[in-house]
């Protein structure tokens, strides 16, 4: 158990120094969110109108915030199929440490990286003009929300990596990028024609965006589809689902793991 | 201790095809063992079952006195793996990758430095220690890959192609490296695509084709069985032929539209001598005389009555 610790630390450690070390990515991690909430919030949120009224800027944070989550299932997919390919998972299974640790130390790299994109995105939206209004224990209970979705998404992250190599792993941005748009992240469903407001509707992330902007206080809660009226339990139950069906297919496909 | 690495009716098969086909394999303690065959022979199969990589679907093997399927856990605490890629860690520096590798050997933090320093200094990484990977040479890199394999000393070694895509000189280098840990006790088995390389390590070699092991004993006595290398000699004119026969023995084989004439030789550079001055003694003018080692195309020819290039999967 204390080897487990270690182990996570260890390979968590070489994931962040990964990242600290190649300025690439860390300018892409933290410069996106910036950018995108300049495009989204002051060149298109002109235009935009919030289902129910409201100010855009304020609708709009949450979706980034959720937005930023749900690509971070790349990352993990990216990382994780370049181990596999370069036979460093080969070694880890081959070496005595803790198997948990392999896996756990990635979660914590991805959860540190994530925090961080956050950070930046919410002092980015205040800076134009968000802000949360029901106390800092509701906001943080926001952000644990979108922490437990990134949890999630690392188990997703986790299998899919070790299933394709990295070359289908850097094309996942094609299918990510509509995923984090068919959703109430920057336009109400209640907008858009009715067989993509249902899609929109039930997309886990949504559940999690409008949990949020609830706990911050934010426009744009409400619908009155049954997902809607339930984003709350919802956003604590769809990551539990992803991790109930990921982490033993996960391990499943780690300890199997043949090329 | 008896043998290092046992394995008795090894089975694996992926999708239909047999990998692996009661495949069997002692290595004594301390000792090198090649695996040698083509790409898709099962080399590869092998070693990874053998390192609790890949579950087998029969037979049972034993690493370092434990069993590879049951007791998988104490086999991953004796052994290394250094596969045909680098797992060098780029961004890391040199002694970082060490560290890193200790530390999840469950070294503590002071004993994992310490090692590290060692293995730098002992694999001829000492000034380079505290750069990143990526500015290694392939040979550095190959270097600081099977140092991180010696962190714990393992007492069996899996070497999959150690020096595939290696120059001359980076595989000389590697080959030292793989001596001198054999020197210190560990048993290492080894796969290569290179009769030369199995040569150069290997106290016994496995011939390893489609699945089973189609030859196996000393690199001396597999090149006796194959004739060995084989001295040849180009005359000018085809009546020079019978007398280069005569020095060569009965078993020559003479191809006249080449006037070539060749024969299995033992003793190499002797035997080069000893035919040389014979010919020049019975005045026969040499046009072109070579030794030839038989590449591994000829070795499976003669072991399996087919080409090597004919088993790829």
């Amino acid at each position: 158990m204390r080897y487990a610790v270690i182990d996570s630390w260890v390979v968590a450690k070489r994931d962040l120094i990964h990242w600290l070390r190649e300025p690439v990515r860390v300018f892409a991690n933290l410069a996106y969110p910036i950018i995108s909430v300049l495009i989204f919030g002051l060149v298109f949120g002109s235009a935009m109108n919030v289902f129910g009224g409201g100010d855009y800027i304020e609708f709009l944070l949450p979706g980034m915030f959720g937005q930023t989550i749900a690509f971070g299932v790349g990352t993990t997919l990216m990382m994780v199929s370049m181990d596999a390919d370069r036979g460093v998972t080969d070694r880890f299974r081959a070496s005595p440490m803790s198997q948990t640790g392999v896996v756990a130390g990635r979660s914590i790299a991805d959860l540190v990286n994530s925090s961080l994109e956050l950070l930046v995105l919410a002092l980015c939206g205040l800076v134009i003009g968000w802000s949360f209004h029901d106390g800092p224990l509701d906001a943080l209970l926001a952000f644990a929300l979108f922490l437990w979705l990134r949890f999630a998404l690392v188990w997703v992250g986790i299998y899919l990596g070790l299933l394709v190599k990295p070359e289908a792993a850097q094309a996942s941005w094609m299918f990510l990028f509509p995923l984090t748009m068919f959703a109430n992240t920057f336009v109400s469903p209640e907008l858009m024609p009715g067989w993509l407001r249902a899609v929109s509707e039930w997309n886990p992330l949504s559940s999690t965006v409008a949990a949020a902007r609830e706990l911050f206080g934010n426009p744009g809660v409400g619908g009155d589809s049954w997902a809607a009226r339930h984003s709350l339990l919802l956003a604590v139950l769809w990551p539990a689902v992803f991790v109930a069906v990921f982490w033993p297919l996960s391990v499943l496909k780690y300890r199997n793991l043949s090329r | 201790m008896g043998h290092a690495v046992f394995a008795e009716g090894l089975r694996k098969r992926f999708d239909r095809k047999a990998a692996l086909d009661r495949f069997d394999l002692a290595v004594p303690a301390g000792t090198v063992c090649g695996l040698l065959g083509p790409n898709g022979a099962g080399k590869t199969t092998a070693v990874r079952i053998l390192a609790t990589l890949l579950r087998l679907d029969g037979g049972r093997a034993e690493v370092a006195g434990f069993d590879v399927a049951r007791e998988a856990s104490q086999v991953r605490r004796q052994v290394a793996l250094n596969g045909q890629q680098s797992t060098v860690d780029d961004v890391l520096t040199g002694r970082e990758n060490l560290v890193m590798w200790g530390r999840l050997y469950h070294l503590s933090k002071r004993q994992a430095s310490v090692r590290a320093g060692e293995l730098l200094e002992q694999f001829g990484l000492t000034d380079a220690a505290d750069k990143r990977a990526k500015h290694y040479s392939g040979g550095m890199r190959r270097r600081l890959d099977l140092a991180s394999s010696f962190i714990m000393r393992p007492s069996v070694l899996f070497l999959d192609e150690p020096t595939t895509g290696l120059d001359p000189r980076n595989r000389g280098e590697v080959w030292r490296e793989v001596k001198r840990v054999v020197g210190e006790g560990t048993t290492v088995l080894l796969t290569t695509q290179y009769l030369d390389e199995a040569d150069q390590l290997a106290d016994q070699i496995v011939v390893l084709d489609t699945g089973r092991v189609a030859a196996q004993g000393t690199p001396d006595q597999l090149k006796s069985k194959l004739g060995g290398d084989r001295i040849e000699v180009v005359v000018r004119t085809s009546e020079e032929l019978p007398v280069v026969r005569g020095v060569l023995g009965p078993d020559a084989e003479v191809d006249p539209d080449g006037f070539r004439v060749s024969a299995a030789v033992t003793d190499r550079v002797a035997a080069l001598t000893r035919v040389t001055s014979a010919l020049a003694s019975h005045g026969v003018e040499v046009e072109d005389i070579a030794l030839r080692r038989p590449t591994l195309d000829e070795v499976f020819l003669a072991i399996t009555g087919h080409k090597a290039s004919e088993v790829r999967a």
